[in-house]
């Protein structure tokens, strides 16, 4: 799950990581009122959405006057913002952060992140920072130190110094690191983040270290154990569809194809996607309908399926374990029925009391095919696509 | 032979009493899995199934000699069943839950270093030697004893290459699920290197998915320690990057843990590498 800056900078504030003076603005007029609070003779006006690279295309400006805040703020509310993280619709803005500006000597990195190959919490920490850290890793991989945290010591001392060092920092600034990496430690632990990222960490002209960015996102596993962050959850900032089929049960993410596709667990789920690729179509979207399939879950991830009015047709691949697949082919009939499904739907059932399966859907005076094996299953999806684009 | 269990092996399932457990010990005793018992505090001395229900692992392995264990306990409550088992001295943990905190996972697997004791999950279908022993949640019926050794990251496509290798005529020596979380038991390597040292297997199947390189470190030990065929199969090159597909494991991080990658190192390692999940079966029987 991911939240916005401005959330993630008030959980930096309640782990005593130092932040920019700031506050969060839904209309032109709240952001006004913020700026005048904040004094000072500039402010950084940032839109608030769950992507990053906001300052490329403008979603980050500069005010110089109390009537720029308010221009500003008027350009970004209501808008899309369309960043490199963002697919080509972009990201409602629908609240700002207005910030004080702090005179910047250096731009630093600092994240923490939950390293699955030394399945350790890690620190990782570069003096390139403000850049994008994938391009700094890719291209001099020298210029960024992992800290690798044992769970049952703790964070030390000296893993802090041996960032702080990689940083160049001295004197009162390897304390304050020392701060902000407790802070974030603690944080990830007590929230269980997945990362937490400052980018950049600045220090300025007067040495002091502030999280100018901050982005943090948590483990969707334990989010239930944590009411707080629940609360945070921004749903304008998500699939509508991805939204609604976690209500269901269903795994399903969106994609840019118009072949629909229904399948039981993720790996074939995947497996049936790439399939489709192979054969020369283009899979409108993963769906992994689950373990127990019953008729319920199938007439929703139909329903889901075919709010995406590119879909052309639909592969439903099922691999009837425990559950028989006369069973699912009933659940698959029924769902036809109740949906109103009027696109061709190809079926390739496999698994338990396939036979039978396969009988009852065989001539059912549906726009339905029932397919002997995944690959000629695949190979008429994509035939039926193409025929009816 | 076969590797990890067999038919003598004494199996007790946590979370006995509850929907899963008891759904799939009823399936577990059909198929002959020496399952000797179960736990769900508070319900010691207890029959269910036919078996003795016990408060505390540790009362099971005393009374019963397990030596296998099974969870099916909910995800809040599973790193406290994993570590309650090794605690006990259970050697082969086998735990299906999905959806444990990666964070609590951390720790269990910390705690178990040195301890000796094998974990396999969470988020995985189990473990089973056709014919002898199984454990967890797999369709019992596709399965034929043989000599292909199978090793998953997923679920169902672990079935696919069951099915297959039946259906090719090859059948299985033991099939292991390992998981579609990004912080689990044993990897492709621990599996790996007991196929190859196991008699029986003659062949074995790798399937993994986007996500992590683990896929790439058991190219690495391939190339270097295994001389028995391995067919590979790797889901997930149409998935987005950033995107957790599913499994929340199964997600491309940084230009990181992508099928390309994958099937790039194990190509580079001389393995052979099928484009099509329903190519895994053939591709198997045409190299034995």
């Amino acid at each position: 799950m991911n939240i916005h800056e401005y959330q993630a900078k008030q959980l930096f504030q309640q782990y005593a990581i130092p932040i920019p003076e700031g506050h969060y603005a839904a209309t032109p007029e709240g952001a006004e009122q913020v700026a005048k609070a904040l004094n000072g003779d500039g402010w950084v006006v940032k839109a608030q959405v769950h992507a990053g690279g906001r300052g490329k295309v403008g979603g980050v400006k500069l005010a110089k006057s109390l009537a720029e805040v308010v221009e500003f703020s008027r350009e970004l509310l209501g808008k899309r913002l369309v960043t490199i993280q963002t697919d080509s619709l972009g990201l409602p803005i629908n609240s700002l952060l207005i910030e004080k500006i702090y005179p910047i000597k250096r731009e630093l990195y600092l994240s923490l992140i939950l390293d699955r190959a030394t399945e350790r919490v890690m620190f990782i920490a570069s003096a390139a920072g403000g850049m994008d850290i994938e391009a700094v890793a890719h291209d001099t991989p020298e210029k960024i130190i992992s800290v690798a945290v044992h769970p049952a010591a703790g964070l030390q001392s000296y893993s802090c110094r041996k960032v702080a060092y990689t940083l160049g920092l001295k004197g009162q600034q390897i304390k304050a690191l020392e701060k902000i990496m407790h802070g974030m430690y603690n944080l990830f632990l007590a929230k269980d983040a997945s990362q937490i990222e400052i980018n950049p960490l600045i220090e300025t002209d007067s040495g002091d270290l502030l999280a100018l960015d901050a982005k943090i996102n948590f483990d969707d596993n334990a989010v239930a154990l944590h009411p707080d962050i629940l609360a945070m959850k921004d749903p304008s900032q998500e699939d509508d569809k991805e939204n609604e089929a976690q209500q269901f049960g269903l795994n399903y993410i969106t994609l840019e194809g118009n072949i629909g596709c229904m399948v039981n667990g993720a790996g074939l789920a995947m497996a049936t996607m790439d399939l489709v690729k192979l054969k020369g179509g283009l899979p409108a979207n993963f769906l992994d309908v689950g373990g127990g399939t019953n008729v319920e879950k199938v007439c929703e991830a139909f329903k889901l399926i075919l709010s995406d009015p590119s879909v052309k047709a639909v592969l439903v691949n099922i691999f009837g374990g425990i559950v028989q697949c006369d069973v699912i082919a009933s659940g698959i009939l029924a769902a036809i029925e109740q949906v109103h499904v009027t696109v061709p739907v190809v079926v390739r059932l496999e698994g338990t009391n396939v036979e039978q399966g396969r009988a009852l859907l065989t001539n059912t005076g549906l726009n339905l095919y029932a397919s002997e094996d995944l690959n000629h299953a695949a190979e008429q999806v994509v035939a039926l696509a193409k025929a009816a684009a | 032979m076969s590797i990890l269990i067999n038919k003598d092996t004494k199996v007790i399932c946590q979370g006995f009493t509850g929907k899963q457990g008891t759904f799939h010990s009823e399936q577990a005793l059909v198929y002959g899995t020496k399952l000797v018992g179960g736990v769900t505090p508070e319900r010691g001395g207890e029959t269910h199934l036919g078996l003795p229900v016990f408060n505390t692992v540790q009362d099971a392995v005393t009374t019963t000699g397990a030596t296998a264990s099974v969870i099916y306990v909910p995800p809040f409550y599973a790193a406290d069943a994993i570590l309650e088992a090794v605690d006990a001295g259970i050697k082969l943990i086998v735990c299906i839950t999905e959806g444990i905190p990666t964070l609590q996972m951390l720790r269990v697997k910390a705690a178990m270093a040195g301890t000796g004791a094998l974990l396999i999950g969470p988020n995985c279908p189990g473990i089973i030697t056709p014919d002898e022993c199984k454990i967890g949640i797999m369709p019992a019926k596709i399965h034929q004893a043989g000599c292909i050794g199978i090793v998953s990251r997923s679920g169902t496509l672990t079935y696919e290459s069951v099915y297959q290798t039946t259906q090719q005529g090859l059948g299985q020596s033991t099939c292991v699920g390992i998981g579609g979380d990004p912080i689990h038991g044993m990897n492709f390597v621990d599996v790996l290197s007991r196929f190859q040292a196991d008699e029986q297997t003659k062949g074995i199947v790798m399937v993994g998915e986007i996500g992590g390189g683990e896929e790439e470190d058991a190219a690495a030990y391939i190339k270097a320690h295994v001389t028995k065929p391995v067919v590979a199969y790797i889901a997930g090159q149409t998935a987005p990057a950033g995107k957790r597909m599913g499994h929340a494991g199964a997600i491309v991080t940084g230009g990181k843990g992508t099928a390309a990658g994958k099937i790039a190192a194990l190509k580079a390692a001389g393995i052979e590498v099928v484009s099509s999940p329903t190519e895994i079966g053939v591709a198997m029987k045409g190299c034995l």
